[in-house]
Protein backbone atom coordinates (compact mmCIF):
# COMPACT_ATOMS: atom_id res chain seq x y z
CA UNK A 1 0.00 0.00 0.00
CA UNK A 2 1.31 3.39 -0.75
CA UNK A 3 1.13 5.79 1.61
CA UNK A 4 2.80 9.65 2.38
CA UNK A 5 5.60 10.03 4.26
CA UNK A 6 4.88 11.87 7.64
CA UNK A 7 5.54 15.65 6.98
CA UNK A 8 9.33 16.70 7.72
CA UNK A 9 8.82 19.16 10.55
CA UNK A 10 11.20 18.75 13.33
CA UNK A 11 13.52 16.27 10.73
CA UNK A 12 17.31 16.97 10.80
CA UNK A 13 17.82 16.26 7.36
CA UNK A 14 14.73 16.57 4.45
CA UNK A 15 12.62 13.90 2.56
CA UNK A 16 14.42 12.14 -0.65
CA UNK A 17 12.20 11.90 -3.85
CA UNK A 18 13.77 8.69 -5.04
CA UNK A 19 15.77 6.29 -3.11
CA UNK A 20 15.94 4.63 0.44
CA UNK A 21 15.53 5.48 3.96
CA UNK A 22 17.51 3.01 6.48
CA UNK A 23 15.53 4.08 9.75
CA UNK A 24 16.59 2.75 13.59
CA UNK A 25 20.34 1.70 12.94
CA UNK A 26 22.31 1.28 15.91
CA UNK A 27 23.57 4.07 16.95
CA UNK A 28 27.11 5.13 15.96
CA UNK A 29 26.70 2.14 13.12
CA UNK A 30 25.05 4.90 10.14
CA UNK A 31 28.79 4.90 8.84
CA UNK A 32 29.30 1.21 8.96
CA UNK A 33 25.97 0.68 7.09
CA UNK A 34 27.10 2.82 4.27
CA UNK A 35 30.37 0.85 4.26
CA UNK A 36 28.05 -2.44 3.91
CA UNK A 37 26.76 -1.38 0.97
CA UNK A 38 29.71 -0.23 -0.54
CA UNK A 39 29.12 3.91 -0.61
CA UNK A 40 32.67 5.85 -0.16
CA UNK A 41 33.52 9.25 -0.65
CA UNK A 42 34.14 8.07 -4.38
CA UNK A 43 30.61 6.97 -5.11
CA UNK A 44 27.91 9.36 -6.67
CA UNK A 45 25.05 8.94 -4.80
CA UNK A 46 23.54 12.08 -2.67
CA UNK A 47 23.85 10.78 1.05
CA UNK A 48 21.95 12.26 4.00
CA UNK A 49 23.30 10.98 7.14
CA UNK A 50 21.99 11.66 10.81
CA UNK A 51 23.60 9.95 14.08
CA UNK A 52 22.73 10.26 17.77
CA UNK A 53 18.52 11.02 16.45
CA UNK A 54 16.18 10.86 19.71
CA UNK A 55 14.10 7.58 19.40
CA UNK A 56 11.12 6.37 21.38
CA UNK A 57 11.90 3.21 20.12
CA UNK A 58 15.65 2.58 21.44
CA UNK A 59 16.70 5.46 22.77
CA UNK A 60 19.07 6.95 20.26
CA UNK A 61 19.16 5.94 16.20
CA UNK A 62 20.52 6.88 12.93
CA UNK A 63 19.43 7.05 9.72
CA UNK A 64 20.64 7.41 6.44
CA UNK A 65 18.73 8.69 3.38
CA UNK A 66 20.15 7.37 -0.19
CA UNK A 67 18.80 9.30 -3.16
CA UNK A 68 18.07 7.48 -6.31
CA UNK A 69 19.07 3.98 -5.18
CA UNK A 70 16.73 1.14 -4.03
CA UNK A 71 18.29 -0.98 -2.03
CA UNK A 72 18.48 -5.30 -2.83
CA UNK A 73 17.45 -7.95 -0.69
CA UNK A 74 21.02 -9.25 0.02
CA UNK A 75 22.18 -5.38 0.80
CA UNK A 76 19.34 -5.37 3.30
CA UNK A 77 20.26 -8.41 5.13
CA UNK A 78 23.81 -7.66 5.28
CA UNK A 79 23.04 -4.49 7.27
CA UNK A 80 21.56 -6.78 9.71
CA UNK A 81 24.48 -7.88 10.53
CA UNK A 82 25.65 -4.75 12.68
CA UNK A 83 21.58 -3.05 12.93
CA UNK A 84 19.26 -5.72 13.13
CA UNK A 85 16.56 -3.46 14.17
CA UNK A 86 16.67 -1.32 10.80
CA UNK A 87 13.18 -0.81 8.75
CA UNK A 88 14.15 0.36 5.25
CA UNK A 89 11.78 2.32 3.25
CA UNK A 90 11.98 2.69 -0.41
CA UNK A 91 10.91 5.84 -1.69
CA UNK A 92 9.16 6.66 -4.71
CA UNK A 93 8.17 10.42 -5.80
CA UNK A 94 8.21 11.50 -2.14
CA UNK A 95 5.96 7.97 -1.11
CA UNK A 96 7.01 5.31 1.12
CA UNK A 97 6.33 2.95 -1.66
CA UNK A 98 7.78 -0.23 0.11
CA UNK A 99 8.79 -0.55 3.94
CA UNK A 100 11.21 -3.60 4.87
CA UNK A 101 12.28 -5.21 8.13
CA UNK A 102 15.89 -7.03 7.75
CA UNK A 103 16.59 -10.57 8.31
CA UNK A 104 20.32 -11.94 9.96
CA UNK A 105 21.33 -13.97 7.10
CA UNK A 106 22.21 -17.59 8.00
CA UNK A 107 24.78 -17.97 5.96
CA UNK A 108 27.89 -15.37 3.91
CA UNK A 109 29.43 -16.21 0.33
CA UNK A 110 31.55 -14.26 -0.19
CA UNK A 111 30.93 -11.23 1.77
CA UNK A 112 33.46 -11.33 4.51
CA UNK A 113 37.67 -11.96 4.37
CA UNK A 114 38.36 -14.72 6.92
CA UNK A 115 40.87 -13.03 8.95
CA UNK A 116 42.23 -16.18 9.69
CA UNK A 117 46.06 -15.94 7.30
CA UNK A 118 46.14 -19.40 7.25
CA UNK A 119 42.61 -20.31 5.98
CA UNK A 120 42.58 -22.08 2.34
CA UNK A 121 39.94 -19.24 1.36
CA UNK A 122 42.95 -16.36 1.45
CA UNK A 123 44.94 -19.21 -0.46
CA UNK A 124 44.91 -19.36 -4.71
CA UNK A 125 41.94 -21.66 -4.90
CA UNK A 126 38.79 -21.55 -7.02
CA UNK A 127 36.57 -21.45 -4.15
CA UNK A 128 34.48 -17.82 -1.95
CA UNK A 129 34.61 -17.12 2.17
CA UNK A 130 31.96 -19.04 3.18
CA UNK A 131 30.62 -17.75 7.36
CA UNK A 132 27.96 -19.22 9.30
CA UNK A 133 25.97 -16.51 10.73
CA UNK A 134 25.85 -17.23 15.04
CA UNK A 135 24.05 -15.30 17.56
CA UNK A 136 26.90 -13.48 18.86
CA UNK A 137 29.92 -14.22 16.00
CA UNK A 138 30.52 -15.37 12.53
CA UNK A 139 32.11 -19.00 11.92
CA UNK A 140 34.41 -19.51 8.88
CA UNK A 141 32.78 -22.64 7.48
CA UNK A 142 36.27 -23.38 6.62
CA UNK A 143 38.71 -23.30 9.13
CA UNK A 144 36.31 -22.50 11.68
CA UNK A 145 37.54 -19.02 12.71
CA UNK A 146 35.50 -16.96 14.76
CA UNK A 147 35.27 -13.43 14.02
CA UNK A 148 33.33 -11.44 17.09
CA UNK A 149 34.19 -7.78 16.45
CA UNK A 150 34.48 -5.32 13.75
CA UNK A 151 32.23 -7.22 11.66
CA UNK A 152 32.84 -4.61 9.00
CA UNK A 153 35.99 -4.19 8.66
CA UNK A 154 36.24 -7.63 7.54
CA UNK A 155 33.69 -6.98 4.69
CA UNK A 156 35.18 -7.62 0.96
CA UNK B 1 29.09 -39.56 1.17
CA UNK B 2 30.26 -39.17 4.49
CA UNK B 3 33.49 -36.61 4.86
CA UNK B 4 34.90 -36.81 8.08
CA UNK B 5 36.34 -33.00 7.87
CA UNK B 6 35.78 -31.09 11.58
CA UNK B 7 34.81 -33.07 15.46
CA UNK B 8 32.12 -29.62 14.87
CA UNK B 9 30.29 -31.84 12.41
CA UNK B 10 29.85 -35.04 14.34
CA UNK B 11 27.00 -35.18 17.15
CA UNK B 12 27.85 -37.45 20.46
CA UNK B 13 25.34 -40.76 18.54
CA UNK B 14 27.64 -40.57 15.97
CA UNK B 15 30.93 -40.28 18.59
CA UNK B 16 28.99 -42.86 20.30
CA UNK B 17 29.08 -45.30 17.89
CA UNK B 18 32.36 -44.96 16.07
CA UNK B 19 34.06 -45.85 19.87
CA UNK B 20 32.00 -48.59 20.08
CA UNK B 21 33.13 -50.15 16.50
CA UNK B 22 36.34 -49.07 17.21
CA UNK B 23 36.41 -51.17 20.93
CA UNK B 24 34.35 -54.56 18.84
CA UNK B 25 37.44 -53.86 16.80
CA UNK B 26 40.13 -54.05 18.96
CA UNK B 27 38.36 -57.11 20.27
CA UNK B 28 39.17 -58.34 17.10
CA UNK B 29 35.67 -58.48 16.01
CA UNK B 30 36.49 -57.48 12.25
CA UNK B 31 36.20 -58.77 8.88
CA UNK B 32 40.09 -58.85 7.71
CA UNK B 33 38.96 -58.51 4.30
CA UNK B 34 35.84 -55.91 4.26
CA UNK B 35 37.97 -53.28 2.21
CA UNK B 36 39.79 -55.70 -0.09
CA UNK B 37 38.70 -53.60 -2.97
CA UNK B 38 39.14 -50.35 -1.64
CA UNK B 39 41.94 -48.04 -2.58
CA UNK B 40 43.17 -45.54 0.27
CA UNK B 41 44.78 -42.14 -1.24
CA UNK B 42 47.23 -40.81 1.12
CA UNK B 43 47.49 -37.14 0.47
CA UNK B 44 50.26 -35.97 3.03
CA UNK B 45 51.22 -31.91 2.20
CA UNK B 46 53.10 -32.25 5.49
CA UNK B 47 55.33 -34.59 7.23
CA UNK B 48 53.57 -37.15 9.63
CA UNK B 49 54.48 -40.09 11.60
CA UNK B 50 52.12 -41.42 13.29
CA UNK B 51 48.43 -40.49 11.89
CA UNK B 52 49.98 -41.70 8.15
CA UNK B 53 51.47 -44.86 9.56
CA UNK B 54 48.51 -45.54 11.38
CA UNK B 55 45.66 -45.03 8.49
CA UNK B 56 47.76 -47.46 6.84
CA UNK B 57 48.17 -49.80 9.13
CA UNK B 58 44.43 -49.78 9.26
CA UNK B 59 43.69 -49.98 5.84
CA UNK B 60 46.04 -52.79 5.75
CA UNK B 61 44.32 -54.58 8.70
CA UNK B 62 40.97 -54.59 6.82
CA UNK B 63 42.36 -56.05 3.81
CA UNK B 64 42.95 -52.80 1.66
CA UNK B 65 45.46 -50.82 -0.52
CA UNK B 66 47.40 -47.43 0.01
CA UNK B 67 48.71 -45.26 -2.66
CA UNK B 68 50.25 -41.75 -2.06
CA UNK B 69 52.19 -39.26 -3.61
CA UNK B 70 56.05 -39.96 -3.01
CA UNK B 71 56.96 -36.50 -2.50
CA UNK B 72 55.17 -33.14 -2.80
CA UNK B 73 58.29 -32.24 -4.64
CA UNK B 74 58.04 -34.50 -7.46
CA UNK B 75 54.09 -33.96 -7.82
CA UNK B 76 52.10 -31.61 -9.94
CA UNK B 77 51.85 -29.94 -6.48
CA UNK B 78 54.89 -28.28 -6.67
CA UNK B 79 54.03 -26.87 -10.37
CA UNK B 80 51.69 -24.57 -8.93
CA UNK B 81 48.65 -27.10 -8.79
CA UNK B 82 45.62 -25.86 -6.91
CA UNK B 83 44.52 -28.44 -4.33
CA UNK B 84 41.24 -28.14 -5.63
CA UNK B 85 42.51 -29.85 -8.94
CA UNK B 86 44.47 -32.23 -7.30
CA UNK B 87 41.84 -33.81 -4.85
CA UNK B 88 39.31 -33.37 -8.56
CA UNK B 89 42.14 -35.68 -10.31
CA UNK B 90 42.51 -37.74 -6.58
CA UNK B 91 39.33 -38.79 -6.36
CA UNK B 92 39.23 -40.27 -9.77
CA UNK B 93 42.10 -43.36 -8.54
CA UNK B 94 40.65 -44.14 -5.44
CA UNK B 95 37.92 -44.80 -2.72
CA UNK B 96 38.67 -42.56 -0.24
CA UNK B 97 41.80 -39.75 0.32
CA UNK B 98 43.09 -38.76 3.62
CA UNK B 99 44.56 -35.62 3.76
CA UNK B 100 46.73 -33.62 5.31
CA UNK B 101 47.83 -29.74 4.69
CA UNK B 102 49.12 -26.88 5.62
CA UNK B 103 46.31 -24.72 5.56
CA UNK B 104 43.14 -24.44 7.67
CA UNK B 105 39.88 -25.55 6.03
CA UNK B 106 41.73 -27.02 2.98
CA UNK B 107 40.02 -30.55 4.02
CA UNK B 108 36.47 -28.80 3.75
CA UNK B 109 37.64 -27.37 0.25
CA UNK B 110 38.55 -31.14 -0.71
CA UNK B 111 35.12 -32.43 0.74
CA UNK B 112 33.55 -29.94 -2.43
CA UNK B 113 35.72 -30.89 -4.87
CA UNK B 114 36.24 -35.24 -4.33
CA UNK B 115 33.68 -37.56 -5.43
CA UNK B 116 34.98 -40.28 -2.86
CA UNK B 117 34.92 -39.73 0.95
CA UNK B 118 37.77 -37.48 2.54
CA UNK B 119 38.69 -37.83 6.19
CA UNK B 120 41.06 -34.83 7.68
CA UNK B 121 44.08 -35.84 9.35
CA UNK B 122 45.06 -32.37 9.63
CA UNK B 123 44.46 -28.86 8.73
CA UNK B 124 46.92 -26.47 9.94
CA UNK B 125 46.18 -25.16 12.99
CA UNK B 126 42.74 -26.39 12.45
CA UNK B 127 41.25 -29.41 13.13
CA UNK B 128 42.29 -33.49 13.44
CA UNK B 129 39.37 -35.62 14.03
CA UNK B 130 41.00 -38.91 14.30
CA UNK B 131 43.26 -37.48 17.02
CA UNK B 132 40.18 -36.65 18.75
CA UNK B 133 38.60 -39.66 18.43
CA UNK B 134 41.30 -41.95 19.61
CA UNK B 135 41.75 -39.15 22.62
CA UNK B 136 38.13 -39.88 23.29
CA UNK B 137 38.53 -43.77 22.75
CA UNK B 138 41.47 -43.63 25.22
CA UNK B 139 39.59 -41.77 27.98
CA UNK B 140 37.04 -44.48 27.55
CA UNK B 141 38.77 -47.04 28.27
CA UNK B 142 39.46 -46.04 32.01
CA UNK B 143 37.06 -43.47 32.79
CA UNK B 144 33.19 -43.07 32.39
CA UNK B 145 33.04 -39.75 29.52
CA UNK B 146 30.44 -37.55 31.28
CA UNK B 147 31.17 -35.09 33.61
CA UNK B 148 34.64 -35.80 34.30
CA UNK B 149 37.59 -33.34 35.15
CA UNK B 150 40.10 -32.44 32.16
CA UNK B 151 42.98 -30.63 33.08
CA UNK B 152 44.43 -29.14 29.32
CA UNK B 153 48.34 -28.22 29.68
CA UNK B 154 50.53 -26.24 27.30
CA UNK B 155 50.20 -24.71 23.93
CA UNK B 156 46.44 -24.37 23.90
CA UNK B 157 46.90 -21.53 21.30
CA UNK B 158 47.98 -23.25 18.59
CA UNK B 159 47.52 -26.77 19.31
CA UNK B 160 44.75 -28.05 16.68
CA UNK B 161 44.59 -31.17 19.36
CA UNK B 162 43.03 -28.89 22.18
CA UNK B 163 40.98 -27.08 19.89
CA UNK B 164 39.18 -30.40 18.54
CA UNK B 165 39.78 -32.35 22.02
CA UNK B 166 37.80 -29.31 24.15
CA UNK B 167 35.15 -28.86 21.70
CA UNK B 168 34.08 -32.82 21.34
CA UNK B 169 34.61 -32.92 25.58
CA UNK B 170 31.67 -30.40 25.44
CA UNK B 171 29.69 -32.96 24.40
CA UNK B 172 30.28 -35.13 27.64
CA UNK B 173 29.63 -31.99 29.76
CA UNK B 174 32.64 -32.09 31.01
CA UNK B 175 34.71 -29.38 32.95
CA UNK B 176 37.63 -28.12 30.97
CA UNK B 177 40.97 -26.96 33.25
CA UNK B 178 43.62 -24.99 31.07
CA UNK B 179 46.70 -24.59 32.03
CA UNK B 180 48.88 -22.68 29.71
CA UNK B 181 52.40 -19.92 29.14
CA UNK B 182 50.84 -16.25 28.63
CA UNK B 183 50.39 -16.01 24.94
CA UNK B 184 49.25 -19.38 24.51
CA UNK B 185 46.18 -19.51 26.00
CA UNK B 186 43.02 -21.16 24.34
CA UNK B 187 42.22 -19.05 22.03
CA UNK B 188 38.85 -16.68 23.78
CA UNK B 189 36.69 -16.98 21.35
CA UNK B 190 36.79 -20.66 21.74
CA UNK B 191 36.70 -20.13 25.68
CA UNK B 192 33.51 -18.25 24.94
CA UNK B 193 31.97 -20.32 22.76
CA UNK B 194 32.59 -23.57 25.01
CA UNK B 195 30.72 -21.21 27.74
CA UNK B 196 28.16 -20.44 25.61
CA UNK B 197 27.45 -24.55 25.17
CA UNK B 198 27.20 -24.52 28.74
CA UNK B 199 30.70 -26.22 29.51
CA UNK B 200 32.85 -25.11 32.92
CA UNK B 201 35.81 -23.85 31.08
CA UNK B 202 38.38 -22.94 33.98
CA UNK B 203 41.96 -21.00 33.89
CA UNK B 204 44.65 -21.97 36.12
CA UNK B 205 48.06 -20.27 36.20
CA UNK B 206 49.86 -23.66 37.64
CA UNK B 207 49.12 -26.69 37.11
CA UNK B 208 49.83 -27.74 40.78
CA UNK B 209 46.96 -25.77 41.69
CA UNK B 210 44.15 -28.35 40.36
CA UNK B 211 46.39 -31.34 39.48
CA UNK B 212 45.18 -33.31 42.58
CA UNK B 213 41.35 -32.61 41.21
CA UNK B 214 41.88 -33.88 37.29
CA UNK B 215 40.80 -37.76 36.08
CA UNK B 216 42.26 -36.76 32.78
CA UNK B 217 45.69 -34.63 31.85
CA UNK B 218 46.29 -34.14 28.37
CA UNK B 219 49.37 -32.31 27.73
CA UNK B 220 50.50 -30.98 24.41
CA UNK B 221 54.12 -29.72 23.02
CA UNK B 222 55.15 -25.86 23.39
CA UNK B 223 56.73 -24.66 20.43
CA UNK B 224 60.15 -23.53 20.60
CA UNK B 225 59.67 -21.56 17.19
CA UNK B 226 56.53 -19.87 19.54
CA UNK B 227 59.31 -17.72 21.56
CA UNK B 228 61.60 -15.16 20.31
CA UNK B 229 64.67 -16.53 21.96
CA UNK B 230 65.98 -20.53 23.54
CA UNK B 231 66.19 -19.11 27.63
CA UNK B 232 62.31 -17.79 27.24
CA UNK B 233 61.65 -21.24 25.02
CA UNK B 234 63.30 -23.16 28.10
CA UNK B 235 61.82 -20.89 31.10
CA UNK B 236 58.60 -21.62 30.24
CA UNK B 237 59.03 -25.49 28.96
CA UNK B 238 60.73 -26.43 31.96
CA UNK B 239 57.51 -24.90 34.12
CA UNK B 240 55.15 -26.76 32.43
CA UNK B 241 56.65 -30.07 32.33
CA UNK B 242 54.96 -33.22 33.95
CA UNK B 243 57.55 -35.43 36.14
CA UNK B 244 56.93 -37.83 39.31
CA UNK B 245 56.95 -35.09 41.90
CA UNK B 246 53.82 -33.01 39.98
CA UNK B 247 51.69 -36.59 40.06
CA UNK B 248 52.52 -37.18 43.90
CA UNK B 249 49.06 -37.38 45.77
CA UNK B 250 46.71 -37.42 42.20
CA UNK B 251 43.35 -39.11 41.83
CA UNK B 252 44.65 -43.17 41.52
CA UNK B 253 42.46 -42.94 38.39
CA UNK B 254 43.86 -40.37 36.60
CA UNK B 255 45.40 -40.99 33.01
CA UNK B 256 47.95 -38.61 31.33
CA UNK B 257 47.71 -38.07 27.51
CA UNK B 258 49.80 -36.14 24.68
CA UNK B 259 49.12 -36.52 21.12
CA UNK B 260 52.80 -37.25 20.68
CA UNK B 261 55.45 -36.46 19.86
CA UNK B 262 56.89 -35.22 22.96
CA UNK B 263 59.97 -33.15 23.74
CA UNK B 264 60.93 -32.24 27.06
CA UNK B 265 56.84 -31.87 28.48
CA UNK B 266 56.81 -35.24 29.89
CA UNK B 267 59.66 -36.38 32.22
CA UNK B 268 60.49 -40.34 30.61
CA UNK B 269 60.27 -41.40 34.46
CA UNK B 270 56.58 -40.26 34.43
CA UNK B 271 56.49 -43.61 31.19
CA UNK B 272 56.39 -46.28 33.80
CA UNK B 273 53.74 -44.84 36.17
CA UNK B 274 50.46 -46.52 35.83
CA UNK B 275 49.60 -42.82 34.80
CA UNK B 276 50.98 -42.99 31.81
CA UNK B 277 48.89 -43.46 28.54
CA UNK B 278 50.31 -41.81 25.97
CA UNK B 279 51.71 -44.92 24.47
CA UNK B 280 48.65 -46.81 24.43
CA UNK B 281 46.68 -43.66 22.69
CA UNK B 282 48.91 -43.99 19.80
CA UNK B 283 47.93 -47.30 19.47
CA UNK B 284 44.39 -46.44 19.82
CA UNK B 285 45.27 -45.16 16.78
CA UNK B 286 44.78 -48.00 14.73
CA UNK B 287 41.28 -49.15 15.91
CA UNK B 288 39.77 -45.68 15.79
CA UNK B 289 41.21 -45.35 12.15
CA UNK B 290 39.99 -49.27 10.90
CA UNK B 291 36.07 -47.99 12.63
CA UNK B 292 36.72 -44.35 10.81
CA UNK B 293 37.63 -46.23 7.53
CA UNK B 294 34.40 -48.64 7.33
CA UNK B 295 32.64 -45.97 8.38
CA UNK B 296 32.85 -43.63 5.14
CA UNK B 297 33.61 -46.95 2.47
CA UNK B 298 30.25 -48.78 4.08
Amino acid sequence: MIRSVPPPEGLLISPIKNGTVIDHITSGEALNVLKIIGITGTTTESVSVATNVSSGKTGKKDIVKIENRELRKEEMDRIALIAPHVSINIIREFKVFAKRGVERPKFLLGVVRCPNPGCITNAHEPISSRFEVLPNVLHCMYCDWLITTDITGHMI
Amino acid sequence: MKHIISIRDLDRPFIDELINHANHIASQHFNANSLSDKILALLFFEPSTRTRMSFEAAMARLGGTSISVGSIEASSISKGETLADTIRVVSGYADAIVLRHPKEGAARLASEFSSVPVINAGDGAGQHPSQTLLDLYTIQQSLPLDGIDVGMIGDLRYGRTAHSLTYALSLYRCRIHVISPKGLELPPALIGELRDRGTEVIEHEHVEDIIKELDVLYVTRIQRERFPDSASYFDVSSSYKVTTELLEGVRSHLIVLHPLPRVDEIDPEVDTLPYARYFEQSRNGVPVRMAMLQEVLK
